[in-house]
C-alpha cells in the first residue's frame, strides 16, 4: 500500500539532510509503528509523505497502491487516500469545524469523480462519529480548534480520519499531550477505523500508546534512516533500556 | 507660506472650474440658504487636492473632475439583494427616483418624503437636520465632497421615525447609464426610543456622490447595512454624518465589491451618555483599478459611550485599500470605550494596504485600542486545509471568508448577514477557476 524507497530530503532552506534513505512498505490492513530519538526525522517523514512545502526531496520514492504521491499536491494527496493527524493540529478562526470538514469530505469526493454528500447525509454521519468521540455539537459548530484542549484537538483529527476513510492513515505523535483518558479515547477511535483495507504508520515515543493500538510492526528511526525493525517487542525494549542500546548495536 | 498660497490658487482654479456652469437648485427659503451655506463652504474649503493631508492615500481626481468618468453597464446583472426580504422598496436609477418600481412609503412607525418634495415646503422638520450635521463633520477635518453634495443634490430620502418600525427601509441603487453623476442627500431623524433599518444596495451610478445624515435621539437605535456594487467600474464618495443621544446605538455595515473607487467616510458624534456607535466593513478588491478608502472619525463627548470600529479588506491583482480612522476624546468623555480594528488580507505581492489609525485623548479614564495588520494566507491553516483535500483556490477563498467574519459578525439581523456572506460567495465564486 505505501511504499517507501531510499527516500532522501533536505530542508529547502539551509542545506540540512533530514531524511537519509528512508526504506518502508506499509501493508493493507497493518499498523506500523515508529519510533526514534528527537530530531531522528520523524516528522519530516510524516510533512513530506503528506506534501508540506519547505522540503527538497532529493532522492527516491513514495507511492500509495502505485501512484507516485512525490509528485502530487497534498490535496491530490489526501484524495488519493493519505491521511496525517497532525501533532500539532492547526487552529483556524472563522472557519466552522462542520464546514471545514464538509467542505474537505466534498472536494475528495469530486476529485474522486464521486457524488458529493448532501448537508443531511453528512450530518447524520458526522453525529453519529462524533458522538463515539465524545465530541459535542457545540464543538462541532466552533471554529476548527480554536479554543480545543490539547485533547479536544486530537480527538478532533481521529473525527475527521474517520469522515475521510482514508486508505493510509500517519498518525504523527498523536499521543502527546494526552492523558490517560484521552488518549484511550483517541486509541478507540483508531482501533474502530482498523480493517483489512487500511493501512497506519503511527509516530510516537512513547510504548504506552501501542498498548492501546497494537503494532504489527515496530521500526526504529535514528539520523534519517530506520535502522531496525521488529515486532511489537522492539517497543518494549525501548521503554525499558532507552535507545542507546539499539543504537550502539546497529551503529 | 508662498507654496501654501499657491496650493490654495490650484485648488481654487480646480473648485471653479468644478462649479462652472452648475447652479444651486431652488426651492423653500431654508432649503435655499441651507444649499447656499454649502457652497459656500465648498468655496472656503476648496475641492480635494491629491496634496492634501487627507487624500493622501486617495486620489481624488476622478471624484472632482467635471464629468463623470464613463462606466459600463452590466447586462445581465445579480438578481437584487435581499429582495426576498420582507422590507419598504425605494428605487433609484442612475440617482433618480423610480416611483413605479418603488413601493409605496407607508409605513407604521415612520414618515418617508422625498428631498424633491420636502425642499420646496416653506416649513419642514428638515431644516435643522438637512446640511447641519454635515456642516458640523467639517469641524474637524474638511469634507468638501460632502458640501457638494448639500449644495447640490436635489433628490433622496427624508424620513421621520417616531416608532419601532416593523421592516426594513431598503434603497435599492441601479446604474444603467454609462456617463451618470448622480448625487443623493438623504436625512433620517429619529425620535426618542424609535428604531429602524436602512438598507442600501446597488451600484448607484457612473460617478455616485451620497450623503447620509441620521440624528439618532434619546434610547432610539439606527441599523444600517449597505452594499455597494459588484464588479462595475462605478467610482463613489459616500458621506455620513451622524449624532447620537444618550443611551442610543447606531450600528453600520458596509459590504463593497470591486467598483474601481470608492471613498466611504463616517462622522460619528456620541454626544449623549450611555451611546453606542459600531461601524464595520468588508471589502473585496481585485484589481489594479481597485481602490478602496474607508475613513472614519469618531468624536466622544459624553460620558461612558463606547464605539467600535473593524474593517477588513481583502486584496487581490495590485488592489489598494486604505484606512483612516481617528477616535476623538473630549475633555470630560470619561469611561469611553473605543475600539479600533483595521486588517488587510493581501493575496499577492502587487495589492497593498495603506493604514492611518489615530487616537486624540483628553479625558483621562479612557480605554482606548487600536490595531492595524497587514498580512498574508496563513501557511499553516493553508497546508492544514490541503492535507484534508481542499484544493488551493478553495481553501483560498475559505480563508478570505474566515478573514471577513469578524466584520460580519458586526451584523445583527442573521438573515441579512446571510444575504451578505451569498454576495461574498458568489464574488468569489466568479473568480474561481
Amino acid at each position: 500500500m505505501l511504499e517507501i524507497k531510499d527516500l532522501h530530503v533536505k530542508l529547502e532552506e539551509e542545506d540540512k539532510q533530514i531524511l537519509k534513505g528512508v526504506n518502508l512498505t506499509v501493508e493493507p490492513g497493518k499498523v506500523h509503528a515508529i519510533m526514534g530519538p528527537n530530531g531522528s526525522g520523524k516528522s519530516t517523514l510524516s510533512y513530506v509523505l503528506s506534501g508540506k512545502g519547505g522540503y527538497e526531496v532529493t532522492g527516491g520514492s513514495a507511492s500509495l497502491d502505485g501512484d507516485e504521491l512525490l509528485e502530487m499536491e497534498a490535496e491530490e494527496r489526501a484524495a488519493a487516500g493519505l491521511f496525517l493527524a497532525f501533532q500539532y493540529p492547526v487552529e483556524i478562526p472563522g472557519v466552522g469545524n462542520m464546514t471545514f470538514l464538509r467542505t474537505a469530505v466534498n472536494a475528495q469526493r469530486k476529485a474522486r469523480g464521486e457524488e458529493e454528500m448532501s448537508a443531511g447525509e453528512f450530518l447524520k454521519v458526522i453525529r453519529a462519529k462524533a458522538k463515539t468521540l465524545k465530541i459535542d455539537a457545540e464543538m462541532l459548530k466552533r471554529p476548527v480548534n480554536v479554543g480545543f484542549s490539547g485533547g479536544e484537538k486530537k480527538r478532533n483529527e481521529i473525527l475527521q480520519m474517520a469522515m475521510l476513510e482514508p486508505k493510509m492513515c500517519i498518525l504523527d505523535e498523536t499521543d502527546s499531550g494526552l492523558d490517560v483518558d484521552a488518549m484511550k479515547l483517541v486509541s478507540e477511535g483508531v482501533n474502530a477505523l482498523r480493517d483489512e483495507g487500511r493501512g497506519f504508520l503511527v509516530i510516537t515515543h512513547y510504548q504506552r500508546l501501542l498498548d492501546h493500538i497494537k503494532p504489527d510492526v515496530v521500526h526504529i528511526m535514528a539520523d534519517g534512516r530506520i535502522v531496525k525493525t521488529g515486532g511489537p517487542e522492539l517497543a518494549l525494549e525501548v521503554e525499558n533500556n532507552g535507545y542507546a542500546d539499539i543504537l550502539a548495536e546497529v551503529a | 507660506m508662498a507654496q501654501s498660497s499657491k496650493m490654495l490658487q490650484v485648488k481654487q482654479d480646480a473648485t471653479e472650474a468644478f462649479l462652472a456652469g452648475r447652479t444651486l437648485p431652488t426651492g423653500a427659503a431654508w432649503a435655499n440658504d441651507a444649499r447656499a451655506d454649502a457652497l459656500a463652504r465648498v468655496r472656503d474649503m476648496g475641492l480635494p487636492h491629491g496634496r492634501d493631508e487627507y487624500w493622501k492615500f486617495t486620489k481624488p481626481d476622478s471624484l472632482v473632475q467635471r464629468d463623470a468618468p464613463n462606466a459600463a453597464v452590466f447586462q445581465n446583472d445579480e438578481a437584487p439583494l435581499w429582495a426576498d426580504v420582507e422590507s419598504l422598496k425605494i428605487v433609484f436609477v442612475d440617482g433618480v427616483f423610480d416611483a413605479d418600481a418603488s413601493d409605496d412609503f407607508t409605513l407604521e412607525g415612520l414618515t418617508i418624503e422625498r428631498l424633491t418634495d420636502v425642499a420646496e415646503m416653506d416649513i419642514h422638520w428638515a431644516k435643522d437636520l438637512y446640511g447641519v450635521l454635515e456642516a458640523r463633520g467639517q469641524e474637524a477635518v474638511c469634507r468638501p465632497l460632502a458640501a457638494v453634495n448639500t449644495a447640490f443634490a436635489t433628490d433622496g430620502i427624508v424620513v421621520h421615525v417616531t416608532g419601532k418600525v416593523s421592516k426594513p427601509v431598503r434603497l435599492v441603487y441601479l446604474h444603467k447609464s454609462e456617463t451618470s453623476d448622480a448625487m443623493l442627500h438623504h436625512c433620517i431623524k429619529l425620535d426618542e426610543g424609535s428604531e429602524v433599518t436602512l438598507l442600501e444596495t446597488g451600484p448607484a451610478a457612473a460617478r455616485f456622490n451620497k450623503t447620509l445624515e441620521v440624528d439618532v435621539a434619546d434610547h432610539a437605535k439606527f441599523n444600517h447595512i449597505r452594499v455597494q456594487g459588484r464588479d462595475h467600474e462605478r467610482r463613489a464618495v459616500t458621506g455620513i454624518f451622524t449624532r447620537l443621544g444618550t443611551e442610543s446605538a447606531f450600528k453600520s455595515f458596509t459590504l463593497t465589491m470591486n467598483g474601481v473607487l470608492t471613498r466611504n467616510e463616517c462622522v460619528i458624534e456620541l454626544t449623549g451618555d450611555d451611546a453606542i456607535a459600531h461601524v464595520a466593513g468588508a471589502c473585496v478588491g481585485d484589481g489594479d483599478d481597485f481602490h478602496h478608502d474607508d475613513t472614519v472619525f469618531i468624536t466622544h463627548d459624553a460620558v461612558n459611550c463606547e464605539s467600535r470600529q473593524v474593517f477588513k479588506k481583502v486584496l487581490r491583482n495590485g488592489a489598494t485599500g486604505v484606512f483612516q480612522g481617528k477616535i476623538l476624546v473630549k475633555k470630560g468623555a470619561q469611561k469611553t470605550d473605543g475600539y479600533q480594528i483595521s486588517q488587510s488580507l493581501l493575496l499577492d505581492d502587487d495589492s497593498q494596504f495603506l493604514a492611518k489609525p489615530e487616537l486624540e485623548i483628553y479625558a483621562d479614564d479612557v480605554i482606548c485600542s487600536h490595531g492595524s495588520t497587514t498580512g498574508a494566507i496563513d501557511e499553516e491553516a493553508m497546508f492544514y486545509l490541503q492535507s484534508r483535500g481542499v484544493p488551493k483556490a478553495e481553501a483560498t477563498d475559505l480563508l478570505v471568508l474566515a478573514f471577513l467574519a469578524e466584520a460580519l459578525e458586526e451584523i445583527e439581523d442573521e438573515t441579512l448577514a446571510e444575504g451578505i456572506l451569498e454576495r461574498l460567495e458568489g464574488w468569489l465564486a466568479r473568480r474561481a477557476s
